[in-house]
Parts: structure tokens; C-alpha cells; sequence
């Protein structure tokens, strides 16, 4: 019993610290008054208005779009970069292709917009391209960081089953690509599927690199939603974080559930 | 596995789009730190001049980086995000371990569900997150509200843009970073190391000090670089829940950028930001590629 009590206490204060404030913005966004503080009754008016806010709906839709199409060039990048990471061995810039592949995970992000804003200027006076800032650039630019993501997932993955089974597939005759497809693919599938959940929930998150690499007419949801917190904060915001958890919560639950884990870091 | 073409394919795309995409990049902001503000779009003309005969003469504009140094503002501001880094850091491993510990000393069924709970709120949006600390934390929030109500206080208490509101956020945010590391190192430790310990007469406390916490070393380093190199460069926390004092490099360097759009002098900022940080990221860098394949 000492034991269950010694578990619970870290255990219970660390969730309370990570969920209370989720869970009164939960409560808060059903509140009937404007004022986000007493709470007067049960009202699912902030939802009916997030969905009237047409800027931010457009920028949702948006943010979902570079989001499907970032995380799915990062999954292929980084599924390469993982499966080269954990069964190439040692082969020459090896040290500089995983340091290169693990940067990003760390690096503050004001650099990475910024250099990536630099390079998208100096290509587009040297080639023409991309043309212009938005959805392109931004996506490029969700790519390279989730691509890391990825990387570590599927390493990760790679490493909890050992090679004797694509080595049998070699022996029998395999080809190298046969080899992967029909069977390292399949064993690190659910990697790769968390993988991209990764990538595409990161690029959807994503406000400072998107703001330096973003052009005119192109706002991002976090970038609307950034410039509403600045102005002042209303109970919308509140039913907006409310069904993200919630979304969150059901996905993840069902990947837990079809995976047989979680995503590891 | 055999080498050949195949590796070679497997390797070049992800190669040739990170040399692109990261690290080039980092070659142009050096270079634009040297270059000059002007007006136009890009706000800058290049350090160099394309003569008539083309040849390119190299004239770098050393003014972006002097002013740096000579202004200790941005020496403050430097010094003042490593402080909120290390310190924020610190903050999370004192949370976190006892979490990552507990996690792994969960019953085996519980542990992916534990985790997952950990996971959770980094999965959902970080810009809400630090709304609902707003919501919290200003004075007509939650906390005074409540103690308002509970009658300990007879004004609102200034929560909202503090040090200690920002210190809150960003712990807040960057606590999964710390326990998921710690958890990995937690539970490949053998359990029947603690046993022997205290078979040889080692209190608890003991056997932590001497066997848990040395073991899981590399989780704790692991989880400080991970929350702290972030952290140096963080904005979005420091904007939203600090206080005007608190210029962090990340918010100066936004401001530089977006306000006085002076390309040049954020571009410096960023090397200089870079600088301070190859350290860390260097430890971090070793430690990924040390993890080498079997």
C-alpha cells in the first residue's frame, strides 16, 4: 500500500499540473457570459461562434491541407533516414547524417524560420523559385522538421525487432527491395503511421516558423489564432483547444488501441 | 544487409533534402549577417557586389555584429534566455522525474496508459495551452477568482505577464520533452539491482542515490537538452505570459525581424543565437548518433 501511495502521489500531482488547465478551459468553453471567469450557465453559443468565424475556419482548412501534405513528404523522408539510421551500419558521414537528421528536434525555432525565410528569398531570386511565399513554402518547410520526427519513430521501431527476420527473407532469395517491402515495411508500419500522425499534428501546431515563411493571404491556424490570443481572449479560443483535445484524445486512444503502444520520443 | 546502388538511393533523398533544407540554409543567414539594411523587398543588399567583368567582390558589413556587442541590451537579452532555459529546465526535472519514475515503477499494464497521458497534451495544440494558462493567471482569472472566493486575498494577485507566469508556461509545455527520455532510461534498469542493494543493507533513499539516479543519467541529460536548447530560443511563451522585461533573444529577434524589419541584424542575432548554443546541440548531436545500430 506504501508503495501504490509513493506511485501516487508524483503521479497525481504531474496529471493535475497538465490537466487542470485543460480541463477548466473544457468546462469554460460551454459557459454562457462572455467573461471567462464566472461560470452563469451551460451555452454551446463560443462553439456555434467559432464555426461563424469564417477567417478562422478558412485558416483551419488551410493549416489541414499543409499539414496532410507536409507529414506525408516527411514520412517518406524520414522512414528513409530511420531505415538508413538503424540497419546501414557504419558507413562513411554517418556521424554527420544523424546529426544532421537530430538537429531540427532541438533547434529553437526562430533560426529555423528564419534561415528557411533566407533560403526561400535567395532561391526565388536565383531560380524563380518558389515563387512567392505561402502554403508551398510552408509546407517544405513542416516537411524538414517532421521529417526528424519521423526518424526517430521509425529508428525506434526498427531497433525493437531484430534483422534475423530480413535476413531469412534474404536467404531465401529475396531482392533487397522485396526484402523491405514485404517485410521490414509491414513490421514498422504502425511506426510509420505514428510517425506521420507526428508530423501532420506538429506542422498543424506550428506558429513561429510558419509566420517567418508564410506570405500575404496565406494565414495559417495558428497564426490567426495568435494574432486573436494578442487582442485578447475569448471563450471561442476555449471551445477551439476543447475540440482539439478532443479529437486528439479519440485519435491517439485508437492508434493506442490498433498499435499496441505509443509513439516513443 | 549488402551495400550497393540501393543504399545509395535510400540515403540521397533524405541527405540531399536536409543539405538543402537545414543546412544550407544556415550558410545564407551568416551571409545576410553580414550584409547591409535597405529599403525594398528584401529589406537588405547582399555583402557582395557583382562587378562589370563578373567577378564578385566580397563586402561585408561588420555593423550588425558590433552593434551586438556594443549594445549590452542583446548581451542581456542572451544572458537572460540561458538563465530562463536552465531554470525552466530545472523546473521540469524536478516534475518530471518523480513522474518518469513512478511511470516506470507502474504496474506493467498501466504504463502505456500513463505514457500516453504524458503524450496527450503535447499532441494538442501549444498555442491553446498557453491560452488556458492565461486564463488562469490573469487578474480576473481562475486563481483569483477562486481565491477571491475562498476569501485569502482582497485584490487580485498580478499573475499575468510575470516571470513566474512565463516560467510556469513554458515547464508546462515542455514536460513531456523531459519525462519521455527519463521514462526510457527508467525502465531499462533492472530491478534486481535495487534488490541487491537493499539485500546489502541499503535504505531506499540509498539505493536511489547510489543505483537509480546514476543509471539514469543519460534520460536526465537527455531530457535537459531537449527542454533547454528550445527553450534558449522560446517566443511565443514569453510574448504571451511574460512580462515587457522579459527580452528574450528568441522575442528580440522576432522583433527585429517582423517590427523593424531589419533582416540583417535578426540574421546576426541568429548566428550569435547559434553560438551560444553549438555546445548543447553538439552534446545533443553525439548523443543521437552514438545510439549506433547493433
Amino acid at each position: 500500500m506504501r508503495r501504490l501511495g509513493r506511485l501516487l502521489v508524483p503521479l497525481g500531482f504531474g496529471f493535475a499540473f497538465l490537466y487542470l488547465p485543460i480541463l477548466l478551459m473544457a468546462v469554460f468553453s460551454f459557459n454562457d457570459s462572455r467573461l471567462v471567469t464566472s461560470f452563469t450557465g451551460l451555452s454551446l453559443r463560443w462553439y456555434a461562434a467559432l464555426w461563424r468565424n469564417e477567417a478562422l475556419v478558412e485558416a483551419a482548412l488551410l493549416s489541414l491541407r499543409i499539414a496532410a501534405v507536409s507529414a506525408t513528404m516527411a514520412t517518406i523522408l524520414g522512414t528513409l533516414a530511420g531505415f538508413a539510421l538503424a540497419r546501414f551500419g557504419r558507413f562513411r558521414g554517418r556521424g554527420a547524417f544523424a546529426g544532421m537528421m537530430a538537429a531540427p528536434l532541438v533547434m529553437p525555432e526562430v533560426i529555423t524560420g528564419l534561415s528557411l525565410l533566407l533560403l526561400f528569398v535567395a532561391l526565388e531570386q536565383a531560380f524563380g523559385f518558389p515563387a512567392g511565399r505561402g502554403a508551398t513554402t510552408v509546407a517544405i518547410a513542416h516537411a524538414t522538421f517532421g521529417a526528424a520526427y519521423v526518424a526517430v519513430v521509425v529508428q525506434a521501431r526498427l531497433r525493437d525487432f531484430d534483422m534475423s527476420l530480413e535476413e531469412a527473407a534474404a536467404d531465401l532469395g529475396a531482392r533487397p527491395w522485396q526484402v523491405f517491402r514485404l517485410v521490414t515495411l509491414p513490421l514498422i508500419l504502425p511506426g510509420v503511421a505514428a510517425g506521420w500522425l507526428l508530423a501532420f499534428t506538429l506542422s498543424l501546431d506550428d506558429l513561429v516558423i510558419a509566420s517567418f515563411v508564410s506570405g500575404p493571404g496565406a494565414s495559417t491556424l495558428p497564426m490567426v489564432v495568435f494574432s486573436s490570443v494578442r487582442l485578447g481572449l475569448t471563450p471561442d479560443l476555449y471551445a477551439l483547444a476543447t475540440i482539439t483535445v478532443v479529437v486528439v484524445a479519440l485519435v491517439l486512444g485508437l492508434a493506442l488501441r490498433l498499435g499496441g503502444g505509443p509513439p516513443r520520443g | 544487409m549488402s551495400g550497393g546502388p540501393g543504399r545509395a538511393l535510400v540515403l540521397a533523398l533524405p541527405a540531399a533534402w536536409m543539405l538543402l533544407f537545414f543546412a544550407a540554409p544556415f550558410a545564407i543567414v551568416l551571409s545576410i549577417g553580414f550584409a547591409e539594411p535597405a529599403e525594398g523587398i528584401p529589406p537588405f543588399t547582399p555583402p557582395w557586389r557583382v562587378g562589370e567583368d563578373g567577378a564578385i567582390a566580397l563586402r561585408p558589413n561588420l555593423a550588425n555584429f558590433a552593434l551586438l556587442l556594443e549594445d549590452p541590451f542583446y548581451a542581456e537579452a542572451a544572458l537572460r534566455s540561458l538563465r530562463v532555459a536552465a531554470i525552466s529546465a530545472t523546473l521540469c526535472l524536478l516534475i518530471g522525474y518523480p513522474m518518469a519514475l513512478a511511470i516506470a515503477r507502474a504496474p506493467e499494464g498501466w504504463r502505456n496508459t500513463l505514457l500516453m497521458l504524458v503524450v496527450l497534451p503535447f499532441w494538442t495544440s501549444f498555442l491553446l495551452r498557453v491560452t488556458a494558462w492565461i486564463g488562469l493567471l490573469q487578474d480576473q482569472g481562475w486563481i483569483n477568482g477562486a481565491l477571491l472566493g475562498v476569501g485569502l486575498i482582497e485584490a487580485p494577485l498580478t499573475l499575468l505577464y510575470t516571470d513566474l507566469a512565463m516560467y510556469l508556461g513554458i515547464t508546462y509545455c515542455y514536460l513531456p520533452f523531459m519525462v519521455l527520455p527519463l521514462y526510457a532510461a527508467l525502465s531499462k534498469l533492472d530491478p534486481a539491482l535495487l534488490d541487491a542493494a537493499s539485500d546489502l543493507g541499503a535504505r531506499p533513499w540509498r539505493a536511489f542515490l547510489h543505483v537509480t539516479l546514476p543509471l539514469s543519467l543519460p534520460g536526465v541529460v537527455a531530457g535537459f537538452l531537449l527542454v533547454f536548447i528550445p527553450a534558449v530560443g522560446e517566443f511565443v511563451i514569453p510574448e504571451l505570459l511574460g512580462g515587457p522585461g522579459a527580452q528574450l533573444i528568441g522575442r528580440v529577434l522576432w522583433t527585429e525581424f517582423f517590427q523593424n524589419r531589419d533582416w540583417p541584424l535578426a540574421s546576426a542575432l541568429a548566428v550569435v543565437l547559434l553560438l551560444v548554443l553549438v555546445v548543447p546541440i553538439a552534446a545533443f548531436q553525439s548523443r543521437a548518433a552514438r545510439d549506433a545500430p547493433r
